[in-house]
C-alpha cells in the first residue's frame, strides 16, 4: 500500500461480488423477492413509460401456489392453447434430453439444454405473428419447437449431416431459419440485440406491420451491443420486443457480475425511457400475457419495451460445463420459481382439461416423436458417421459469387 | 464531361442509388441534417426525407450491427464511419457478423451492406484521424474491401459497392477528396477541376470490384499502390525518370492478381507502396503472392515502402508519410538489385 496517502478517508478498496453461496453452501433465494401471483398491475398498452416505473422492479406473474390463474394478467389464452403449450415445453425438454445423451454418445460435439426455462421461448413464441424475427440467443429452440419447425432438421444440424440445412459450417443447435422468424445464431454474445433493433427500424422504415424480438442473457447485458441496442431502439422508437433471459448464471459467473449496482436488469430501459416489465419466466401464462403486451405495443408503433424473464438455469450451461463445480447441487431444488412445466400441468389438472395419466401418455407420445425424428435425422448421419456435408461445401457460400482466390484454393484442397 | 471532387462523386453515386432503388438507406454520425463531416451526404437527407438519410448516435458498433439487421431484413444500408480510426468499435460487428452471416446461415441471411470511412493521413489528424486499416479488413473471409484513387472510379465503385450482395468495406483516402494529392505537402494541390480523372458521368455507372487498373505504363519496375500513394507513385517516377508501371489496385479484396502478375512478369521488378503500417499489412501478402506467381521472373527482392510501425504522428506527419523521396529511393534500389 502506498504510504503517501492524503486522504482522510483511509485506503479504497474494490468492490467484487459474490453470489450468496457456493458449493457446500445451503441454496439462499431469500434476495429475490416474489410478490403474490396476481398482485402486479397491469397497465394499457400505450402506457406512459414513466408512470410504470415500478413494473420494472416487480415480477409480473399468473399462477398462483395452488396453480390457479390470477389477477390482471390471466385469461389471454384458452385451455386448447394452453394443453398446446404444454405440449411445445414437453417436447422441448425430451428433445434436449435426447440430444444431451447424443452428445454424451459421441453423436455430435455440443449440446446446450433449455432445463427449467422451457416456457420463456415456449410462450413467447405463441405471442407472434407471422413475419415477425426473432434474434435469439443460443436458448431459445422453443421458438422453433413451438413455431412448428421439423425436429428432424434441427437434428440434421446438431448432427452436422449430409441434410444439416447449414451445411456443416455451424456449431450444433445454432439454428438460422428466415421461414420461421429465427436468425442465424451467431454465438458471438449480444451481436443480435443490436441487429434486431435494426431489422425493427426497417420494418418501420418500409412502413411494414411486422415487430422484431432481441433475445440477450443476464450475463451479456454487460456488452455494449447491448446498450447500443437500447440506444438505438430508444431513439427510434423500434418496433422492437427486448428481451432479457435472467436465469441467473452465465456459465460460472453468478448474475450480479453483470447486473452491479442496479436493481434489476429490467431497470437498464428505465435510462432509455423504456417501459420495462419483469415476469415470472416460468409461469407459461404470464410469459404470453406480457409478450403479448410488448408486441402489441411494437405493433402500434409505440416502442420498444424491455421485459427481463426470472427464471433459473437449472441444468448446465452446456455439455461442458459441470455447475456442481460453481453452484450448491440442490439450489435448483430451492429455485422458488418452481419448474415451468408441473407449474402448467398442475393448473390444467385443476382445470379438469389435463390429468396424471394424460401427462404420462403425452409423454409417451413425444418421447416417441422425438425418438422417430432422431432415427430419421441419424440415417443422414451424425458428426463422426455416416453421411455429411462435403468439403467442397467449405468454400460455398462465403460470398455469393466464389472470387478467384477461393477457387485457387478450393482446387488446392482438391474438393 | 462534368468534373466533380472525389466528395462530389462519392455523394453522387448514393444519390443514384437511393434514386434508383427505395431499400438503399444511409446513416451515421452527423450525415443526416448537416451532411457529414466530409459533406459526402449533403443533401441527401433534404431529398429522400429523415427515414433515408439520418443521424445515428456516437456508437460504430450500434451503426454497423443496425446495418446488419436491416440487411437481413431486405435494405440496402450504405452506413459512414466518420473516421476509419473510428471503426474498431464494430469491429466485432464486422469480423463475426456481417462477414460471416451468409456462410452461417447458409444464404438464408445475408448483410449486403456498404460501410464507408475516410482513411489515410496527410491532414494532420494525428492517431486518431490518419489510419489505413485495410489489413485488418483484408484478412478477414467474407468481406470486399475498396480503396478508390479518384473521383471517376469512386462513383463507380461506390455504386458497385451498394449493388453487390455481400459487405463492402470502402476506403475514402480522406487527402485525395479534394485533388489528387502526390506527397508533396509543401507545394499546392491539383484540384479535381483540373485533373482527367475528376471527370464524372451523371447517372449510373459501375467500375467493377476486383479489378485494378494501369495508371502508367512502364517497362523498369511495376508499382503496386492504392490510394493516395498511386499519386505518389507517379510524381517519384516522374522525378527519379524511372519508366514505371503503375498499377492501382482500386479493390484489395477480391484482389486482381492476373493484371498484377502480368505486369511484374513483364517488368521483373516490383516495388508495394501503401501508407499503412509495414508489420503484416496488406504488402505483406501482395509480395507473397508476387514471389509465388513471378518468382521465375523476378531481378531484384520486392520492395515495400510504407508508413512506419509506428502509430500515426502529429507533428512528425512528414516522416511518416511514405512520400515520393522515399518511394524514389526504393526505385532506384530495385532497379539496382
Amino acid at each position: 500500500m502506498p504510504d503517501d496517502s492524503t486522504s482522510e478517508f483511509g485506503p479504497l478498496s474494490l468492490h467484487v461480488p459474490e453470489p450468496a453461496v457456493r458449493p457446500g453452501g445451503e441454496p439462499d433465494f431469500s434476495n429475490v423477492n416474489i410478490p403474490e401471483a396476481g398482485s402486479v398491475r397491469r397497465p394499457p398498452v400505450d402506457a406512459n413509460p414513466e408512470e410504470i416505473r415500478d413494473l420494472a422492479f416487480s415480477i409480473i406473474r399468473v399462477l398462483n401456489r395452488d396453480g390457479e390463474a390470477v389477477g390482471p394478467w390471466a385469461g389471454e389464452l384458452t385451455d386448447d392453447q394452453l394443453v398446446e403449450g404444454l405440449r411445445h415445453m414437453m417436447t422441448l425438454r425430451t428433445f434436449d434430453a435426447r440430444m444431451q445423451i447424443a452428445q454424451r454418445q459421441g453423436k455430435t460435439s455440443f449440446y446446450m439444454q433449455h432445463l427449467g426455462e422451457e416456457a420463456v421461448s415456449c410462450a413467447f413464441r405463441m405471442a407472434l405473428s407471422p413475419g415477425d424475427m426473432n434474434f435469439p440467443t443460443y436458448r431459445q429452440a422453443g421458438l422453433l419447437i413451438a413455431g412448428g419447425y421439423p425436429m428432424v432438421e434441427m437434428m440434421c444440424q446438431i448432427y452436422s449431416n449430409e441434410r444439416d440445412p447449414l451445411k456443416g459450417r455451424q456449431l450444433p443447435i445454432m439454428y438460422s431459419s428466415k421461414e420461421h422468424g429465427f436468425f442465424s445464431i451467431s454465438g458471438n454474445l449480444a451481436t443480435q440485440y443490436i441487429q434486431a433493433v435494426g431489422w425493427a427500424m426497417a420494418s418501420a422504415i418500409k412502413k411494414d406491420t411486422k415487430i422484431a424480438a432481441g433475445w440477450i442473457g443476464d450475463g451479456s447485458t454487460a456488452e455494449s451491443d447491448f446498450h447500443a441496442a437500447l440506444v438505438f431502439a430508444s431513439t427510434y422508437k423500434a418496433p422492437v420486443v427486448l428481451n432479457i433471459v435472467n436465469n441467473q448464471w452465465a456459465i460460472s459467473t453468478f448474475q450480479g457480475i453483470a447486473r452491479g449496482g442496479a436493481g434489476t436488469f429490467a431497470a437498464r430501459g428505465l435510462g432509455f425511457g423504456m417501459p420495462a416489465l419483469r415476469v415470472d419466466g416460468n409461469d407459461y401464462l404470464a410469459v404470453f400475457a406480457v409478450a403479448k403486451w410488448a408486441i402489441e405495443r411494437a405493433r402500434r408503433n409505440l416502442g420498444p419495451t424491455v421485459v427481463e424473464y426470472v427464471t433459473y438455469r437449472a441444468g448446465a450451461h452446456s455439455t461442458s460445463d459441470d455447475p456442481s463445480a460453481y453452484r450448491p447441487k440442490t439450489e435448483s431444488d430451492a429455485w422458488p420459481l418452481g419448474d415451468p412445466v408441473m407449474r402448467l400441468k398442475n393448473h390444467l389438472i385443476g382445470r379438469g382439461v389435463w390429468s396424471e395419466e394424460r401427462h404420462t401418455q403425452a409423454e409417451a407420445e413425444i418421447l416417441d416423436s422425438v425418438i422417430t425424428a432422431q432415427k430419421e435425422a441419424e440415417s443422414f448421419g451424425t458428426l463422426h458417421a455416416g453421411g455429411k456435408p462435403s468439403a467442397r461445401d467449405m468454400f460455398e457460400g462465403v460470398y455469393e459469387e466464389m472470387p478467384p482466390h477461393l477457387r485457387r484454393q478450393r482446387q488446392q484442397a482438391g474438393v | 464531361m462534368p468534373r466533380k471532387t472525389m466528395i462530389e462523386a462519392i455523394r453522387d453515386a448514393m444519390d443514384v442509388m437511393m434514386e434508383r432503388d427505395d431499400n438503399v438507406v444511409v446513416f451515421g454520425e452527423d450525415v443526416g441534417f448537416f451532411g457529414g463531416v466530409f459533406r459526402c451526404t449533403h443533401g441527401l437527407q433534404a431529398k429522400y426525407g429523415k427515414t433515408r438519410c439520418f443521424d445515428a448516435p456516437i456508437s460504430e458498433g450500434g451503426i454497423v450491427g443496425a446495418a446488419i439487421g436491416m440487411a437481413a431484413y431486405g435494405l440496402k444500408p450504405c452506413v459512414e464511419i466518420q473516421f476509419a480510426d473510428y471503426v474498431y468499435p464494430a469491429y466485432d460487428q464486422i469480423v463475426s457478423e456481417a462477414a460471416r452471416l451468409r456462410y452461417r446461415s447458409n444464404g438464408g441471411f445475408t448483410a449486403p451492406i456498404v460501410i464507408r470511412m475516410p482513411a489515410g493521413g496527410g491532414i494532420f489528424g494525428g492517431q486518431t484521424h490518419s489510419q489505413s486499416p485495410e489489413a485488418l479488413f483484408t484478412h478477414v473471409s467474407g468481406l470486399k474491401v475498396v480503396v478508390p484513387s479518384n473521383p471517376h472510379d469512386a462513383k463507380g465503385l461506390l455504386i458497385s459497392s451498394i449493388e453487390d450482395p455481400d459487405p463492402v468495406i470502402f476506403l475514402e483516402p480522406k487527402r485525395l477528396y479534394n485533388g489528387p494529392f502526390d506527397g508533396h505537402h509543401d507545394r499546392p494541390v491539383t484540384p479535381w477541376s483540373k485533373h482527367e480523372l475528376g471527370e464524372v458521368p451523371d447517372g449510373h455507372y459501375t467500375v467493377p470490384l476486383g479489378k485494378a487498373i494501369k495508371r502508367r505504363e512502364g517497362k523498369q519496375l511495376t508499382v503496386l499502390a492504392y490510394g493516395t500513394m498511386v499519386y505518389v507513385a507517379e510524381a517519384a517516377a516522374e522525378e527519379t525518370g524511372i519508366d514505371a508501371e503503375i498499377i492501382d489496385l482500386r479493390t484489395l479484396l477480391p484482389l486482381d492478381l492476373e493484371t498484377i502478375v502480368e505486369s511484374v512478369t513483364k517488368t521483373g521488378r516490383c516495388v508495394i507502396v501503401h501508407e499503412a503500417t509495414l508489420t503484416s499489412g496488406f504488402g505483406a501478402e501482395l509480395a507473397a503472392l508476387v514471389q509465388q506467381h513471378c518468382f521465375y521472373n523476378l531481378e531484384a527482392p520486392v520492395a515495400r515502402v510504407t508508413g512506419w510501425d509506428t502509430p500515426y504522428p502529429h507533428a512528425q506527419e512528414w516522416d511518416y508519410f511514405p512520400g515520393p523521396a522515399r518511394v524514389g529511393r526504393a526505385f532506384l534500389e530495385t532497379l539496382e538489385g
